[in-house]
């Protein structure tokens, strides 16, 4: 029996004195504020206060607590220091997904106590050791270092353009909001998926009658043993059959009680390995099938052709590129429950596409679609990783065949290895300019590893064509993007799905022609630009919302400033980059509906009822403005029911930053629909003012009575028209456009780079919350410094977050948002989407910047220290 | 099956049960490192000696002639002490290993017992001359540093012996000391290379110089090539040449190709000998 003193509340808890002290305050005292991102000091996401002083729980041997006093985040909101920090927290838009938030909030605590004003450097150092996936940081020392000073000021009301604070934030600062590990039945046996640990094998298994859990297997699945994300292409097993195609292929899972299964040894389980020599993308060409359906190992052709007779050049650039494996690195490993209701079976859990869950568990087990609810958890960053199934499946089947509910939770080992990655990418590319600057041509062939199985391998080597070019008129195109097998880990859905590798070779080469053609690099972007009225490579002419010269514009005065104050000193060059993107919104030339639905009771409640999962971006705020504005009432006048397949309708995939944009749409026209019901009720006019107190709702300030609840549905599914073999077609309704200014410095001596500052300027249509878009443009721009400099992951080498680095508070340079408006008639109120728009210029703005302080061209991605190094030395 | 724990409260209780346990002093390398097997099913549980209720060992202590820092010493104890300029480096390092909740549980002695090749620790503590104090049921012991580090995870200690304290001599008053790390990012980083330097110069000559670089080889190493060539000179990073580092044995990993480090360390080397003189 062990006292602990948590919150000012003693405890004793019976445990072993090994176990760590997170799960001791998870599992014991059901206190889950405190969240695991890795069990080794990491992350940080498990940060508390043992006698006021920062650390992990999970380094904290249960012993080392006894009669300690412990503060989590549960313990915040009773000081005032505590509560003042999680208003600060809500008003700055420092939380997003809401992972990592009660561990800033610890860390940010022990600072406070002793210093109530610091410093950004201060706070960074505190909060050093925390890492945030998704707000890149900003906002977050912004909240820590105004917490004792935060001016009580009403927010708006959250009318479309007003920055309110996110609705679904307060059960983000204390500990309250409930992730995929945070909850499950009490009796939930425990799911233990096993995993080849080569990355090409074949396998046997035998009899398990000597373990004591039982091992599931192929033979187990009631029905189709298998899933993917096309109609048409199910290749990747629940549990694979006597073949492994990568390291953390599942092969089997155990089920027991927790204890028992944590306890079974690898050298127990019943299963024989032959190692087969693992096959790279590069090699897979002229290898054996690693699946018979496609013999060549290519999975998937995007091709572009536009412009026949290419015209006069003057200049030409061409390069290679390789990058390398990202990890998502969402700091919630992939983690549910699931349980069987008779012939109904309910998962819950992290997700992005519910229902695309949905049909994957009724085919896994055999039952019609309606037999299926997935009941989404909160989601700790997703960013593409949390689109593909991964629990799903295999908990389904363990609760269908036991009648028990069943719970798993992913190591952060076991979701780095199992989990889908950023395709590494070959480019080969080619440009050419004529003698005044403008674009003649431009030819592109990228190799993306795609792994072992599809995934949405299909979607990048068809995005990246269309997309490669960048949002520049460019009379004559020629590109090819191949998605290629390879025994690596699937490569996935990654915020930009191709584009932000491409968008590195293809800013390289403006660079380069602009350089050859003595124009200054922002004009020579600005020459060649897409603007409205202008027809893109794919045939598609864009009659509104091309803000990309705008943008560029925007940045003029930004550019030359940064240039002009460009100091070298003896070891560093200072340098500023530039670099342009353009990004589809929604899916390539493929139907992508949402309905959205709103009601209202005879008793007044109004109810928002949302399909689309907000997994830390904001989507549940910004359609409850959306919807607010074409209903004429406050947002803060909404119920919510959201995303569950068994209360929502569809409102598809969270992905393709869509959900502003399509979904959106669809929530105005639910506003819409229930505003006119309302009207038509009253028989009043189409200006007529809204009001909805205590239950009452009131017509130009008459009240309304209701004998019945009305209701207001929308849907939306952009208009798109398939890309044919030449890649002709209209694959978007609309497009997001941005560039940004990345200045830094380079250590000449050491290739590393410092960054100085971000100024990004992005079109989005309309904001519809300014501080949520620039959340989305920050945390963008922070994966993209990852990207860039740091992140390469190396199955079974970093599967880790100690030796795969994500940026930390100190990666992340001062960020100067700059939003443009140019307004899309097709979206909500003139808005389009910004998810991954702001990711993908910050890579190649880095490089620009690099190549313009040591006229080194950066080839191999990521810019590790010594590539830089070797990349000056090749330069000179 | 619950792992075999014990946390004695007497050095004597401790060092009578330590044979055939794993020592655990502030945890933070020993409960990642279970994390890694455990993923992989590979996890046999050690049993595990909890040294942090031993009495005395949680100070950093000053003699006339030496710092007395004992194994429970954390590093964000020492950050914060008030400490002679010679133990700059020191400190440079402490604020550097982990982040700010590593920094308030691990402890400088675990970082040695631990003997990993990138420990934060070892430069600057080969600078300064550190000491290791072992006990035994039946003895004491005093290892210099570098002769208590053996090799990539492994140390001079015996399966009986526990390391109790580290002595350094103080150095001269007017000693300078520095650390510079090197990783790929900015905080949560381990080291490509690090460089510890302690000189000491009088009248714009080099009086005194140890230096040492991490990361570099299975143990962090003193420079005496470079030291030598440093002594009786003014201060001049240009003294420091490529083959005084020829006894570094860097590798490659994924984090830096091995010629990269050895140009890295010299390069560290000279901005410290700058930045010192």
């Amino acid at each position: 029996m062990t006292t602990l003193l948590v919150n000012g509340t003693a405890h004793s808890v019976t445990a072993a004195p090994a176990t760590r002290l997170s799960a001791v305050l998870r599992d014991h005292l059901n206190l889950t504020g405190t969240k695991v991102g890795c069990d080794a000091g990491d992350c940080g996401a498990c940060t508390i206060l043992l006698n006021g002083a920062q650390a992990c729980a999970c380094l904290v041997p249960l012993a080392q607590a006894q009669d300690q006093a412990i503060t989590t985040v549960e313990g915040l909101a009773a000081q005032p220091l505590g509560a003042a920090m999680q208003a600060s927290f809500l008003a700055h838009g420092a939380a997003q997904c809401g992972i990592c938030t009660p561990g800033m909030l610890m860390a940010a605590m022990e600072l406070l106590a002793t210093t109530p004003n610091p410093t950004a450097a201060e706070t960074e150092t505190a909060l050093g050791g925390v890492l945030c996936r998704c707000t890149g940081y900003r906002k977050i020392i912004q909240a820590v270092m105004a917490a004792t000073s935060l001016p009580s000021t009403t927010p708006p009301p959250g009318a479309v353009g007003q920055s309110i604070p996110r609705l679904d934030g307060l059960a983000k600062l204390t500990g309250q909001e409930q992730f995929g590990a945070d909850t499950a039945p009490a009796n939930a046996l425990w799911l233990r998926p096993i995993r080849s640990p080569y990355a090409h094998a074949r396998f046997s298994i035998g009899s398990a009658a000597h373990l004591p859990a039982r091992l599931l297997t192929a033979a187990d699945i009631p029905g189709r043993n298998s899933f993917g994300i096309y109609p048409d292409i199910k290749d990747q097993s629940v549990f694979a059959e006597g073949y492994a195609r990568y390291r953390g292929d599942c092969v089997a899972a155990l089920l027991g009680d927790r204890a028992t299964v944590e306890a079974i040894p690898w050298a127990d389980l019943p299963i024989t390995w032959e190692e087969l020599p693992a096959i790279s993308a590069e090699a897979a060409l002229t290898a054996p099938a690693l699946h018979p359906r496609w013999p060549d190992n290519v999975l998937s052709t995007g091709h572009l052709r536009s412009g026949e007779a290419e015209p006069p050049a003057a200049h030409t650039a061409t390069g290679t590129w390789q990058t390398s494996f990202v990890e998502h690195g969402y700091i919630e490993p992939e983690a549910g429950w699931a349980e069987r209701h008779g012939d109904a079976i309910h998962v819950h859990g992290c997700t992005q596409a519910p229902y695309m869950d949905r049909d994957e568990v009724a085919a896994v087990l055999g039952i019609p679609l309606d037999s299926v609810r997935i009941i989404p958890s909160a989601c700790g960053g997703g960013f593409g990783g949390k689109l593909d199934v991964s629990f799903q499946p295999m908990l389904a089947v363990a609760a269908w065949l036991t009648g028990r509910p069943v719970r798993t939770i992913y190591s952060r080992p076991e979701s780095l290895a199992s989990s889908t990655k950023r395709h590494p990418a070959h480019i080969q590319a080619s440009a050419s300019c004529d003698t005044t600057g403008r674009l003649t041509s431009f030819n592109f062939e990228g190799s993306y590893d795609t792994g072992a199985y599809a995934s949405w391998g299909p979607t990048v080597a068809g995005r990246v064509p269309v997309h490669c070019m960048g949002p520049y008129r460019v009379p004559h195109v020629r590109a090819r993007a191949r998605a290629i097998l390879s025994t690596n880990p699937p490569s996935g859905a990654f915020r930009g799905f191709g584009v932000p590798q491409a968008a590195i070779a293809q800013e390289a080469l403006w660079d380069e022609l602009a350089d050859k053609a003595g124009l200054d690099r922002l004009e020579f972007r600005l020459l060649n630009a897409l603007r409205d009225g202008d027809t893109t490579n794919t045939g598609q002419t864009l009659h509104h919302s091309v803000g990309l010269a705008a943008c560029l514009e925007a940045l003029r005065p930004h550019w030359h400033a940064l240039r002009a104050a460009r100091r070298h000193s003896a070891h560093r060059r200072a340098g500023v980059g530039i670099a342009c993107m353009w990004y589809g919104i929604g899916n390539t030339g493929m139907s992508n509906p949402s309905t959205m639905r709103l009601t209202l009771s005879p008793a007044g409640r109004l109810t928002f009822h949302n399909g689309a999962v907000d997994i830390g971006q904001g989507s549940t705020t910004v359609l409850t403005q959306i919807a607010a504005q074409a209903l004429g009432l406050p947002p803060a006048a909404f119920h919510l029911v959201l995303y569950d397949t068994g209360l929502t309708a569809d409102a598809g995939k969270t992905s393709a930053s869509r959900q502003t944009f399509v979904s959106g749409r669809a929530a105005q026209a639910a506003g819409e629909a229930l505003r006119a019901a309302i009207l038509r009720r009253a028989n009043a006019g189409p200006d007529a003012q809204l009001a909805l107190t205590n239950g009452i709702l009131t017509v130009n300030g008459y009240p309304l009575a209701l004998d019945t609840t009305l209701e207001g549905t929308g849907s939306f599914d952009p208009p798109t028209v398939p890309l044919d073999a030449n890649g002709q077609g209209i694959p978007y309704a609309t497009y997001g456009f941005a560039a940004q200014l990345a200045a830094l410095e380079v250590d000449l001596q050491l290739g590393t780079i410092h960054l100085q500052k971000i100024v990004a300027a992005h079109d989005v249509g309309r904001a519809i919350n300014p501080i949520l878009v620039e959340g989305q443009v920050e945390g963008g721009i922070a994966q993209g410094i990852g990207l860039a400099l740091m992140e390469e992951y190396l199955p079974g080498r970093t599967e880790n977050l100690h030796d795969y680095l994500i940026p930390t508070i100190g990666d992340v340079p001062e960020i100067e948002t700059i939003l443009v408006e140019a307004h899309e008639p097709q979206g909500p109120f003139g808005a389009k989407g910004i998810g991954e728009p702001a990711l993908v210029p910050t890579a190649p703005a880095i490089f620009s910047a690099i190549r313009d302080a040591t006229g080194a061209r950066i080839t191999r991605i990521p810019a590790l220290p010594h590539r830089v190094l070797e990349a000056i030395r090749h330069g000179h | 099956m619950q792992q075999d724990y014990l946390r004695p409260t007497s050095l004597e209780a401790a060092l009578a049960a330590l044979p055939g346990r794993q020592v655990l002093a502030g945890g933070t390398d020993i409960l990642p490192a279970e994390a890694g097997a455990q993923a992989w099913l590979r996890h046999t549980p050690r049993p595990l000696l909890d040294i942090s209720a031993l009495p005395g060992l949680n100070g950093i202590e000053a003699s006339a002639t030496h710092l007395r820092i004992g194994a429970l010493v954390t590093w964000a104890q020492l950050r914060r002490a008030a400490l002679p300029p010679g133990f700059a480096g020191l400190q440079q390092a402490a604020a550097q290993v982990g982040g700010a909740q590593v920094q308030n549980r691990a402890t400088l002695l675990g970082n040695l017992c631990n003997a990993s090749p990138a420990a934060d620790g070892v430069p600057p503590l080969l600078t300064l001359g550190a000491e290791i104090e072992l006990a035994s049921p039946k003895a004491r012991r005093t290892l210099p540093l570098a002769s208590f580090l053996h090799g990539n995870r492994s140390t001079a200690l015996a399966p009986n012996e526990l390391a109790l304290a580290l002595l350094l001599p103080l150095p001269p008053a007017t000693a300078r000391a520095g650390f510079l790390k090197l990783g790929a990012r900015s905080h949560l980083v381990i080291s490509i290379a690090m460089a510890a330097a302690l000189i000491h110069v009088e009248n714009g000559i080099i009086q005194h110089a140890r230096l040492a670089i991490g990361a570099c080889s299975a143990v962090a190493q003193r420079l005496p090539l470079a030291e030598a060539a440093l002594l009786g000179q003014p201060a001049n990073p240009a003294l420091l040449l490529p083959e005084h580092l020829d006894a570094l044995t860097p590798i490659d990993d994924v984090r830096a190709p091995a010629t990269y480090r050895r140009h890295a360390a010299l390069t560290l080397l000279r901005r410290l000998l700058e930045t010192l003189a």
